[in-house]
């Protein structure tokens, strides 16, 4: 049970929010010019690490933001969380 | 009572406060204080148990939660009985029931010790190699083995004790109450940490409490006596909250601790009535302080699992604690110098010690030298090399042991005795460190696994830490609680400390014996009946993986997780492979550390707060009016409404029939509802909708069809344009949710530059839908003002209006496919318009339907239920609903993947009409569609999703997918039943008014 900083509400309990997969995927804005191969690297492939991920989660039982987090899967150390559109702290 | 087996008044039982109690039938008396294994050795009774797959007599091996053989069944009542609870931990109370649990049909005739006679024919994995196969004969071995192996009865009945959560925030929680835990606790509350201590005993103190030796001395007072006067000062420490007989089960991330809190289990059954029995209390703590001690460890050896064979320190607490004596004769059989702790306090006592086997060398420090001085016979360098005593122990074989401890020598010698105590040194209690993610490093000075990594804002202080003697744990206290709480100094730098200490350490993980180990049974397991031999024969066998080991062998599997025995199984492993330990790893401790009931774990959460439901504003009249109700997402809806003795089906036919034939009303309140504003409103629309919403004029509603990424259709729902900037969506019931919630994340993540704002307001709106040829009247009726003209108001339209003074929104739209209008009003008015449209009604014979209804009359219209006709594999193409995807927009959520190789087959399961041979056949959902029932595999090619008996058409219609469906209409195929097989025809999937007549009846 994690205790996950909202950037928008501080410090709640992991029970408000819900995890949303893999971080830094951005829709291609014209998916009707990719190829299959290239759409399907969009849509099915998950790199799924085993260490330092970066992730998005919502705080769906608080503010209903949506908001990345860097997270070590292996510890589920919590390095830092920061809002959509902003750049990911350099690792 | 047999009084002789009480030493001199202990100060930790109350002699003037008798209880009665039964165990096993028999009445027994203990005093106030006792557990039932106290009281039960205090009667003369160590024999509790018979083995788990040998049903060997066993007997109180124990003092603690780490008990492996006592484990009892409490209270016969069918509802209040409770498997599995630890003799060793329950408190007697006047009125307490308990009866062995792994003996059928007694303790003392015990029919399965027959397996103690053919367990040459037991080895380890047995069960799995011979019960296993072949599979088909496991019904019939399972009753066998289930009954014999007695693992306590569940409750029949719903228990009818009372339960509760709690959530504590602290910033310091001290986990365990003995000398650490409370000089942590108190150090903790004095600098201002708001400080938690919980103990899972009744009393504070833990093993130095009743220490009674001259060998442990604090400041020149025995070390009990000095804690007592630490204890007596804690009541006035601001800050410190402390919680006894509760135990902390769970240490998960993040500081994130359950600990269970025993409130009555101790009391009498008039003083438990009414009253919270257990407490599960989750924990957020900013530090946490592990003081959880450690646990004696036995000694592995041939016949070592003998009533009477107890662990030394459990002596010495029965005894100093209790006040109660384990045997007249006792040997102590040991290979450090606690044992002689035992020995000496025995004596003190005048217990009679009989010997002192000693695995070591002659050894010269100061506790060993006062036994010598008592005269209490030592065995240097010998091992037991067996034992007798059926239900208890008579005497013990000793031989002189090898050089290097692999064999033994000489002649053998044999000594009485009707108690024999064993220490084989002691195991740090990580288990919870190991829960919250530690990782352990093994010391191979004491053969222990000790904390060496933190994953969270912890320490481990005291015997869980590996330090087991006075000395070292005060003084690492000092070192380390000061670092870690980062404060100037503790009330402990001081101290004069005296204790003896160990100078001479040796172990030998599996003792040997003159018999070849195959002819040996040394127990490694007591609860699982696991033995020395059963892990060597794994490791014969090629496994290799401790987890393997572990559940070929069942060490370690039991309701203890071999609290006792696993330290042994890998030191043998360790042994007999030659890895070393530091490289085999611990298994895993999986939460809880002790069992937990039911009850705890659900708290207040039973019966109708187990799962909440959602009634709509009309829910009432539904009851009053004798609904039956379903469930769909947390709602409850009307299902049918049967009229006397009507069956589900009758009450269907009827209520359809009616629907078409003059009117219907139904509650559709549960749809979801999402206010959708914003300049870029219809923007957003066309992206996440199929179709194309631009150009849908103000007052007009449309039907939408929501998809995944993946191109599978996901929710579907009308959507009205009330405004230029301002929509309403409804999706399914079910569905609203995670439609809103999809539709955020892509607002938020994928096009933050769109203006729009999403509500939900499902709750805000009560739906009332009245369909069939007269609503159009009974609408009229109670909205005279409104213009009703299909002119006016066609369908697909929207008008606002008032019923009286109250706004409400009328949408003209369908899913039945007749004529009908849904009125939206404030929630709280729900119940009086829905009356009002009965009362309207009734000269139209109106009559109320529920979802069952609903879903008969869509399904004669071919119109899809996303969940039911829909399972996230289907995309609209698949649906046969081409119409509704957009080919001019340039883009949707879900719409490059409609042509992804994979969504572009003409041979997917695609949505189709189904019609038996047979018109009264109705189909069952979810039967299998195939082409040829002689072909072997029979290829199945899709299923049914929706059947039905139609009232209006007079036959059985269904809708189901069909690989390449599309194509076959008319094509005749077949459904397989158990008994029959089923001659169906592929349909249109719009059985009725194809032309869409009724609309405008
Ligand atoms: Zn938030």
């Amino acid at each position: 049970m994690f205790i996950i900083n909202c950037p928008y509400c501080g410090e709640r309990e992991q029970s408000e929010f819900k995890a949303g997969g893999e971080a830094h995927i951005v829709r291609p804005k014209q998916p009707t010019e990719l190829s299959d191969d290239e759409w399907a690297e969009y849509l099915f492939m998950r790199k799924n690490i085993k260490g330092v991920q970066f992730e998005r989660w919502v705080h769906i039982h608080g503010c209903r933001k949506w908001f990345n987090m860097v997270r070590d899967t292996s510890n589920d150390q919590i390095h830092a969380v920061y809002k959509m559109g902003e750049k990911p702290p350099v690792k | 009572m047999t009084k002789n087996l009480r030493t001199k008044a202990s100060k930790f039982i109350d002699e003037t406060t008798r209880i009665s109690f039964k165990f096993d039938g028999k009445v027994y008396y203990g005093y106030k204080g006792d557990t039932l294994a106290s009281a039960l050795i205090a009667n003369g009774i160590h024999l509790v148990a018979r083995s788990f797959k040998y049903h060997r007599p066993r007997g109180i091996m124990t003092a603690g939660s780490e008990e492996p053989n006592a484990i009892v069944q409490v209270n016969g009542n069918s509802a209040y009985t409770e498997p599995n609870v630890r003799a060793t931990e329950i408190e007697i109370y006047d009125g307490l029931e308990a009866s062995s649990q792994n003996c059928w049909p007694n303790v003392n005739f015990d029919i399965g010790g027959i397996n103690n006679i053919l367990s040459p024919v037991l080895p380890a994995g047995f069960y799995y190699k011979t019960f296993m196969w072949p599979a088909s004969f496991w019904e019939k071995y399972e009753y066998f083995i289930r009954k014999s192996a007695g693992l306590g009865k569940s409750p029949t009945k719903p228990d009818p004790d009372i339960y509760e959560h709690k959530h504590i925030h602290c910033d310091v929680l001290v986990i365990g109450g003995g000398i650490s835990g409370i000089m942590a606790a108190k150090t903790a509350a004095e600098n201002n940490f708001k400080t938690l201590l919980l103990d899972e005993k009744p009393h504070l103190g833990g093993s130095t409490i009743y220490q009674n030796s001259d060998f442990d001395k604090i400041n020149n007072q025995s070390s009990s006596t000095w804690l007592e006067n630490e204890i007596s000062k804690l009541k006035d420490i601001k800050n410190l909250e402390i919680k006894t007989r509760t135990s902390v089960v769970a240490y998960h991330g993040y500081n994130f601790l359950l600990a269970r809190e025993n409130l009555t289990d101790h009391l009498p059954f008039d003083k438990k009535k009414n009253k919270i029995r257990q407490r599960l209390i989750k924990i957020r703590a900013k530090k946490v302080i592990v003081a959880t001690g450690s646990i004696e460890r036995p000694l592995i050896f041939n016949n070592n699992d003998r009533p009477g064979i107890i662990l030394s320190s459990a002596i010495k607490k029965y005894s100093d604690y209790y006040g109660v004596i384990c045997g007249n004769e006792n040997v102590l059989f040991t290979n450090n110098d606690s044992a002689y702790e035992t020995a000496i306090s025995l004596f003190n006592k005048g217990i009679r010690v009989n010997a002192i086997i000693d695995i070591r060398d002659k050894v010269t420090s100061s506790i060993v030298n006062q036994a010598e001085k008592l005269s209490i016979k030592i065995y240097n360098s010998f091992t037991i090399v067996d034992t007798s005593g059926y239900r208890r122990i008579k005497n013990i074989s000793i031989m002189k042991l090898s050089k290097d401890g692999q064999s033994v020598t000489g002649s053998k010698t044999q000594i009485n005795c009707d108690c024999l105590g064993v220490s084989g040194g002691w195991t740090p209690a990580v288990h919870l460190f190991t829960q919250s993610g530690g990782k352990l490093k093994f010391d191979y000075d004491d053969n222990v696994f000790k904390p060496n990594k933190y994953p969270s804002d912890q320490i481990s202080i005291g015997a869980c830490n590996g330090e087991f003697d006075l000395d070292t744990i005060i003084k690492n206290f000092n070192n380390n609680v000061k670092t870690y709480l980062g404060i100037e100094k503790t009330s402990y730098e001081n101290l004069n400390i005296s204790a003896s200490k160990e100078i001479l350490k040796k172990n030998i993980w599996l003792l040997p014996s003159n018999k070849p180990i195959g002819k040996t049974k040394s127990f490694v397991d007591f609860q699982n009946d696991a033995t020395a031999k059963d892990i060597k024969l794994a490791l014969r066998e090629g496994f290799r993986s401790i987890e393997h080991v572990k559940r070929y062998t069942t060490t370690g599997m039991g309701t203890d997780q071999g609290k006792l025995g696993n330290m042994h199984a890998l030191g043998i492993i360790s042994d007999t492979s030659g890895v070393k330990m530091s490289d085999l790893g611990t298994t895993t401790f999986r939460p809880p550390y002790t069992p937990l009931t039911f009850g705890t774990i659900v708290g207040r959460n039973v019966g109708e707060f187990f799962d909440i439901f959602r009634k709509t504003p009309m829910h009432d009249w539904h009851v009053k009016n004798n609904a039956e109700f379903e469930n769909v997402g947390q709602w409850k809806r009307a299902w049918y409404y049967p009229k006397k003795n009507e069956s589900m089906h009758d009450a269907v036919q009827r209520e359809s029939k009616a629907a078409r034939d003059g009117a219907g009303i139904l509650d559709a309140s549960t749809l979801g509802k999402i206010d959708i504003q914003g300049s870029d409103a219809s923007e957003f629309l066309n992206r996440v909708y199929t179709n194309a919403w631009s150009k849908l004029a103000v007052g007009k509603c449309r039907y939408g069809l929501m998809l995944n990424e993946d191109g599978m259709v996901y929710d579907d729902g009308v959507t009205t344009r009330l405004d230029e900037n301002h929509y309403i969506m409804t999706t399914t019931t079910g569905g609203a949710a995670t439609v809103l919630g999809k539709l955020e994340d892509y607002l938020q993540t994928e096009w933050p530059e769109l203006d729009v704002y999403l509500t939900s307001v499902t709750d805000h709106f009560a739906t009332i839908s009245v369909c069939g040829p007269h609503s159009k009247k009974i609408v009229k009726k109670i909205i005279p003002d409104l213009d009703l003209s299909d002119e006016k108001f066609p369908h697909m339209s929207f008008k606002n209006a008032k019923i009286g003074n109250i706004k409400c929104r009328v949408m003209r739209i369908s899913f039945t496919g007749e004529q009908s209008y849904e009125i939206n009003i404030q929630a709280n008015f729900g119940k009086s318009v829905w009356e009002k449209c009965i009362e309207a009604g009734e000269e139209f014979n109106i009559t109320p339907y529920g979802t069952e209804t609903m879903h008969l009359l869509r399904a004669e219209k071919g119109f899809i239920i996303v969940g039911q006709d829909t399972d996230a594999t289907l995309t609209p193409i698949d649906l046969q609903m081409d119409w509704i995807v957009s080919k001019k927009k340039y883009d949707f959520i879900g719409k490059r993947s409609l042509y992804r190789s994979d969504t572009i087959r003409e041979d997917r399961k695609q949505l189709v009409g189904i019609i038996t041979e047979d018109p009264k056949e109705v189909l069952e959902e979810g039967a299998q569609i195939v082409a040829d029932v002689s072909k072997k595999p029979v290829e199945m090619l899709g299923h049914i999703t929706s059947s039905y008996f139609s009232p209006n058409l007079n036959k059985s219609i269904a809708l189901g997918v069909v690989k390449g469906g599309k194509d076959m209409l008319g094509k005749k195929l077949f459904v397989p039943m158990k008994n029959k097989v089923i001659n169906v025809q592929i349909a249109d999937p719009v059985f009725l008014d194809k032309d869409n007549k009724r609309l405008n009846a």
